[in-house]
């Protein structure tokens, strides 16, 4: 396997004993959108503290731009954004004067820093409150500066550590609306952890780690087709008949239970229209159910990814 | 060849010691704006050395007949404790910035902690002479005079006083690894320590293990040096020392906040 942007392998790291990442090994190309998607605790944080060189790894290599994170640190951080977990704006300055800061930090000049500034402000869409306190401004917003704050050097690989935690479902959409766009604008290479697996959808390559050990790893619809195919649950006017007219016709076996049919098909987009073309019976509703990655956490784990019972998930 | 190749390495390092400067710069200003834009916490460090003026100064003058008066005894330890509390509060700071806040920020970024750490006792010390010069305006009511010669002294020995203050307890913040457990020792220490340095009453006569804590309390000497500094300025004239350790004790000083500024960067430098 060509080593990507990133590149990992059996990299391990425990706390006064305490194993907290045992031996992880990825892979994320170029200009894709990485999720890392666990429960709390599983290493998340750890795993994006080493591959930004914050923490010395216990074991294993790290590839952060094509260079060891042990070789050299410094290349690493001048190559890289990362936004922390916890939030840590600088609540008394105003965001320009913050990016200002940042920029300074990175070594641009006056003149560069004032267009990056403006550049990095618009990309998250904070235009127009440049001389606003970070104080005033709301908790997406603050995240939001974040980011920019992480894309001021002009970065190949940008590390969100879960950027959306602790946010409520509007801000969360604001914050991936602006992540979406980023992507359009600039070619970049985003590492983001998560534990909501909607987020995870979003991404086009993700890994499941728990317990600091990655349990799956690919796109989120191969990782759904590993578990399964499509069903599709029909209500009809007569079900019987339409589970003879499916097998007759299309070859599709279904279990029939007291609220109505279940077909099992490997794409239901596909198949749908086939069989409403097929049915001579009336049909009331057609729903179709998508294996989901909770599933998919749940088969490789054995527990749902909110750590809840078993039996607390639908079949 | 070797000559164009000298010029380009130091024009190298050259804008990289501009950076690490305009770095350093940036934070120094970032402490400023936070105290200009916190006018609360610079009123009440403020206030803890002008209440010890009024109270101890007016209360305790009766009680402790001091040669040349209490005021005017008290006022290197009220001048210190002016310089003390900011430089403490910003130095403190950092251990939960380290954790929590912008440090951790910078820390991912390209400069060296040195910069960083510069800029950010630099600000604490600016702040810190800041509240000292102010405290000095006080003065003229301890009958001290206002010698221009004196005062320019005075400022120049809070500054650093300051800059070694912030640089130590930065240290101390970055080697004690939590911030409660640091803010709690800082807590039950600071007290005594004022009070073993001479700041508030003559030290003679003490049981031998108070005046050994006197000794090796840091704070002694700081009041020491401003009182010597005052000393040969006050009317009737406080007998001197014959000997002038003055120039020892800056040095000292200087000494003590330059090593704590490199040693604090040495450990932020270790990735954990
Ligand atoms: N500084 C630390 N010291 C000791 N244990 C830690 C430290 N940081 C994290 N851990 C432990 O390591 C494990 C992984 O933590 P973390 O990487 O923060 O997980 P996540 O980000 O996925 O929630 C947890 O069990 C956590 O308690
Ligand atoms: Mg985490």
């Amino acid at each position: 396997m060509r080593p990507g942007t990133i590149h990992t392998r059996s990299l391990r790291k425990s706390y006064q004993g305490m194993r907290a990442v045992c031996g992880i090994s990825l892979n994320v190309e170029a200009g894709e959108m990485f999720g890392f998607l666990g429960p709390n605790g599983a290493g998340k944080s750890t795993t994006i503290s080493m591959l930004c060189t914050l923490l010395r790894p216990s074991g294993g290599r790290a590839l952060v731009a094509g260079i060891d994170v042990r070789d050299d640190p410094k290349e690493v951080r001048r190559r890289i954004g990362l936004v922390f977990q916890e939030p840590t704006v600088d609540t008394d300055l105003t965001v320009r004067e913050y990016l200002a800061f940042h920029a300074t930090l990175y070594g641009l000049g006056k003149h560069d820093a004032r267009r990056r500034v403006a550049e990095a402000a618009d990309l998250v869409g904070l235009t127009g409150l440049g001389d606003s306190l970070v104080r005033t401004l709301s908790d997406s917003m603050r995240r939001l500066l974040e980011i920019a704050r992480g894309l001021l050097h002009e970065p190949g690989v940008l590390f969100l550590d879960e950027p959306t935690v602790g946010l409520n479902p509007q801000a969360r959409a604001e914050i991936w609306e602006h992540l979406r766009e980023l992507r359009h604008r600039r070619a970049i290479t985003v590492f983001l952890t998560t534990h909501y697996l909607e987020e995870a959808e979003y991404c086009d390559h993700i890994a499941m780690v728990d317990r600091g050990r990655v349990v799956a790893d690919d796109s989120p619809a191969a990782l759904k087709r590993l578990i399964g195919t499509d069903r599709i649950h029909l209500r009809t006017g007569d079900d019987q008949a339409a589970a003879a007219t499916l097998s007759d016709y299309l070859g599709l076996a279904s279990a029939w239970g007291p609220d109505g049919l279940y077909v099992q098909v490997t794409d239901a987009a596909t198949a749908i229209p086939w069989v409403c073309t097929v049915l001579r019976v009336p049909v009331h509703s057609i729903e179709v159910r998508r294996p989901s990655l909770d599933e998919v956490f749940l088969r490789y784990t054995g527990r749902t990814l909110d750590g809840a019972a078993r039996s607390g998930v639908s079949p | 060849m070797t000559v164009s190749a000298c010029l380009t390495t130091s024009s190298r390092l050259l804008h990289r010691l501009l950076w690490e400067a305009r770095a350093a710069h940036v934070v120094w200003r970032r402490e400023l704006l936070h105290s200009v834009r916190n006018p609360a916490r610079l009123l009440i460090a403020l206030a803890q050395p002008v209440v010890y003026l009024l109270v101890l100064g007016t209360g305790f003058a009766a009680m402790l007949p001091i040669h040349g008066g209490y005021l005017t005894y008290l006022f290197p330890g009220v001048l210190m404790m002016a310089v003390q509390t900011p430089a403490i509060a910003i130095g403190a700071s950092i251990a939960v910035d380290r954790e929590a806040g912008f440090l951790r920020e910078t820390l991912v970024a390209p400069v060296h902690r040195v910069s960083l750490l510069a800029g950010r006792c630099a600000g604490g010390s600016t702040v810190a002479t800041f509240q000292g010069v102010l405290v000095l305006g006080l003065a003229g009511p301890a009958h001290i005079p206002y010698a221009p010669k004196l005062m320019i002294e005075l400022v120049a020995e809070m500054a650093l006083l300051a800059f070694a203050m912030t640089a130590f307890v930065t240290l101390l913040a970055v080697v004690i690894a939590p911030a409660p457990t640091f803010h709690a020792i800082l807590g039950f220490t600071l007290t005594p320590m004022t009070f073993l340095s001479g700041a508030l009453f003559p030290m003679g006569g003490l049981p031998g293990w108070l005046t050994a804590l006197m000794v090796a309390n840091p704070l002694t000497y700081v009041v020491d040096l401003l009182r010597r500094t005052i000393a040969p300025y006050l009317v009737p004239q406080e007998p001197t020392a014959g000997h002038s350790p003055i120039l020892m004790e800056l040095t000292v000083t200087a000494a003590v906040g330059l090593l704590s500024l490199l040693l604090a960067a040495l450990r932020l430098a270790r990735p954990r």
